[in-house]
């Protein structure tokens, strides 16, 4: 047992934060650093960056565009992206959908679909959850009949309405969960589909969130004509391909790389912002403890999560304890941000959606944005499953209830 | 970077495991921590001869193993999981640190003898006034001659009963609270001025008030610096705190999975109180603060060997992991075995017990936690 990387490993670091330091654009530097939000170009731009050095997709198999790194690479590359501040690719494409198709689609899906992914071509979204199915996601009622189209061939017919559609608004693709056989046990009568959001009948409205910011959507979905040639394997068994997504790039979902570069930021503002007794905020007795605290379970997240990671490489797979790594994971998030806003004190405040575009800043740099990112990483423990029904799959599948 | 055990770990941990689970059954713990002598002789022989434990962290030059902190990890977890009480932490972690660093005249032969089975010893550290600060000493060695005259009093000494020797941290200089002035020494625990009064502790050992009167040591009996002695108690320290943690990862196993046993046999309103959802989240919650104490254990481990900060901050991380989770499961260990957890006769409340006491050993929660933010964010303005 040890922690130290190999030689090999020293010299991967280096070359990657070399790369970072080389290739990151400085206009996607300066609007993080004025707090404004990326556009789509920006996103995929940087995306094709990466593509273009071939570490678009780490986690891919080679022979569709990945990398062979070790584990320890790939947290190497996190650290390090993290460690420079570079943007998050959205996992739509890469990470969610492009192990369904090398895992369950057809050569012709895989040939059609995933160099555009890699590359960046494409923008992909998730049409998963429904207004009335959440974390119970097998009772998802949008539905699909097989026609046949006025040109003779076989189309899926497709009306429902999904929600929370996270970036649709930027989406030239999606894939959707769609019940193809409502007669069927509710997990058996499913199918994944892949829209073009251009299709008629495909309405996406906007959802604001209580942050003021708009991330996720309804998708309406009013007599869309799919082609069958876009359902990924077999009709009514969508769900296995539901289940073994949500089970890849579990390494990722603790987010340990970025809330330590998190927590560094707010040491930096501990450090800087006064306490009522004189001093720096640092030196307050209470808000010392809870950082330090956070600063312990975040170095526990991390460990549990090289363990999970080293379980993997000797081929244990990303079992079920990776809802570990979600549930704590998340919790970190939210405290982080919810000691930030503390941080801010008075300036915490301010809403910067109720600025003028260039208008003078108010309050220190770090203060900004801390109350919408707190309001708006309440979503954490609620997304991808949330933090009960992780509860309710580490009960089942590892303490056998 | 590598979280596995290689193949001779794992063996240890078996082997181990295996004598166990026929020699420290739930019931033959119990005969034996009620017994005069409150610990089996017999099991400690067999540490040495038969399972070679003693010396597994050892050098090979002194007959042992060549392992490190791994091979204490595993050994000191096993040992949790059967809630043994002999001397492991005290003989084999805290004197055999001491023994290795300092090299006086009679280390190497000490070493020797604790890893035949030969010597046991027992930590006289803590005092009665200066709670979880290790320099704050009012024994005394004045120098006599070439040697030293020992006085003072020591508290809660776990395992002076049993032991061979003692190490003893006292003043060769200085005032009540400085850190200059510290030293460290062996004590043969029959010295004329040793003076025990025993009593048995809540977790089964035996432990004692020790009291030294005039007790006279030769030149030989200092280990390390003459007054400089803090660095030295402080990594000896930090070791057998990692260790402890890993005793209680052992500890916390038993605690979780006797819980969810038990919950899925004991039925009310017609079902078992495992398909109650309540009792699942918690359990749920006891396993994550459990795995989270593994990691950070481990975490502790790996960074034994690093340089004084970065070691201190590590450890102090997981003994607040650690001391968090042991209240946190053990309350609720006992809370879900509901009436039957307050029984004497069930395993689980003596898990329990051991828990509770490892929050306290080496300095609580509150007190790493201090430690940490001292390390992490330096001393307060």
């Amino acid at each position: 047992m040890d922690l130290d990387f190999s030689p090999e490993d020293l010299k991967f670091q280096a070359e990657v934060r070399r790369f970072l330091a080389e290739a990151y654009p400085a206009h996607l530097r300066e609007k993080s650093e004025r707090g404004e939000a990326f556009s789509k170009e920006d996103i995929l731009g940087w995306q094709k960056v990466l593509a273009a050095k071939g570490w678009a997709a780490p986690s891919w198999p080679v022979q569709y565009g990945g990398t062979s790194w070790t584990p320890t690479q790939k947290y190497i590359w996190s650290e390090e992206q993290a460690r420079a501040d570079v943007l998050s690719i959205p996992p739509f494409g890469l990470n969610m959908l492009a192990p369904v198709l090398y895992t369950f689609g057809s050569e012709e899906q895989r040939e059609r679909f995933l160099p555009d992914i890699l590359a960046g071509n494409v923008w992909w979204c998730q049409g998963y959850s429904e207004p009335g199915s959440g974390s119970d996601l097998a009772s998802l009622k949008t539905r699909a009949e097989r026609i046949t189209g006025d040109d003779g061939k076989e189309y899926y017919l497709v009306n429902g309405q999904k929600t929370w559609t996270t970036m649709a608004q930027f989406a030239d693709w999606g894939f959707f969960l769609v019940r193809t056989d409502p007669t069927a046990k509710p997990q058996a009568g499913i199918s994944f589909l892949l829209i073009d959001m251009k299709s008629p009948g495909v309405t996406v409205r906007p959802i604001i969130t209580l942050e003021g910011g708009h991330e996720v959507n309804d998708v309406f979905l009013d007599n869309v004509k799919v082609p069958v040639e876009n359902r990924v394997y077999e009709e009514n068994k969508g769900w296995t391909c539901a289940k073994a997504l949500l089970q890849h790039e579990r390494s990722g979902i603790a987010g340990v790389a970025v809330s330590k570069r998190q927590l560094e930021k707010l040491r930096g503002m501990a450090a800087t912002e006064a306490s009522d007794v004189g001093g720096a905020l640092i030196d307050d007795a209470f808000f010392r403890r809870k950082l330090a605290e956070l600063e312990i379970d975040l170095t526990a997240l991390e460990f549990t999560e090289l363990r999970t990671l080293a379980g993997e490489s000797s081929g244990e797979g990303p079992g079920p304890e990776s809802s570990i790594l979600k549930i704590k994971g998340t919790e970190i998030q939210q405290r982080l941000t919810e000691l930030t806003l503390e941080a801010a004190g008075h300036y915490g405040a301010p809403h910067l959606l109720g600025l003028p575009h260039n208008a003078a800043a108010i309050g220190p740099v770090e203060a900004r944005g801390a109350a919408g990112e707190y309001f708006n990483t309440r979503k954490t423990s609620i997304y991808g499953g949330s933090n009960e029904i992780q509860r309710n799959i580490i009960a089942k599948m590892v303490l056998g209830l | 970077m590598n979280f596995s055990f290689t193949e001779e770990q794992t063996l240890l941990r078996d082997s181990l495991a295996s004598y166990l689970s026929d020699h420290y059954a739930f019931e033959q713990r119990r005969a034996a921590i009620k017994s005069a002598a409150g610990w089996r002789p017999q099991v400690w022989k067999a540490f040495a001869e038969d399972l070679g434990i003693l010396g597994a962290t050892f050098p090979e030059d002194v007959g042992g193993l060549g392992g490190g902190p791994t091979e204490q990890l595993v050994i000191m977890e096993e040992l949790g999981k059967a809630l043994v009480v002999e001397p492991y932490l005290a003989t084999v972690v805290i004197a055999g640190g001491f023994l290795q660093r300092a090299k006086p005249a009679a280390a190497g032969d000490l070493l020797g003898r604790i890893v035949a089975g030969q010597a046991t010893f027992a930590f006289a550290y803590a005092e009665p006034q200066g709670r979880y600060c290790w320099h704050d000493l009012a024994t005394t060695a004045r120098k006599d001659g070439a040697g030293y005259v020992l006085n003072g009093m020591k508290a809660v000494v776990v395992g002076a009963p049993w032991a061979s020797h003692l190490i003893v941290t006292a003043r060769t200089g200085g005032a009540r609270r400085d850190q200059g002035g510290v030293s460290v020494f062996i004590v043969d625990a029959k010295a004329p001025g040793v003076a025990m009064r025993e009593y048995p502790t809540v977790d089964g050992a035996r432990a004692a008030e020790v009291s030294f009167e005039n007790v006279k040591l030769g030149a030989e009996a200092l280990i390390g610096p003459e007054g400089a002695a803090l660095p030295l108690i402080e990594a000896v320290i930090d070791e057998a705190t990692a260790a402890v943690c890993a005793e209680a990862c052992g500890v916390l196993r038993r605690l979780h999975e006797g819980t969810v046993d038990y919950t899925k046999q004991r039925k009310q309103f017609g079902q078992p109180i495992s398909q109650f959802q309540v009792l699942q989240h918690r359990m749920v919650d006891m396993f994550i603060a459990f795995e989270q104490s593994v990691s950070m254990t481990y975490m502790a481990h790996v960074r034994l060997v690093e340089a004084a900060a970065e070691r201190a901050k590590a450890v102090s991380a997981a003994k607040v992991q650690i001391g968090r989770a042991c209240r946190f499961v053990g309350q609720n260990a006992i809370q879900l075995h509901g009436g039957m957890g307050m029984t004497d006769e069930m395993a689980i409340g003596h898990y329990f017990k051991r828990a509770t006491m490892i929050e306290a050993q080496f300095g609580n929660t509150d007190h790493h936690l201090a430690r940490y933010e001292g390390l992490s964010f330096g001393k307060a303005a």
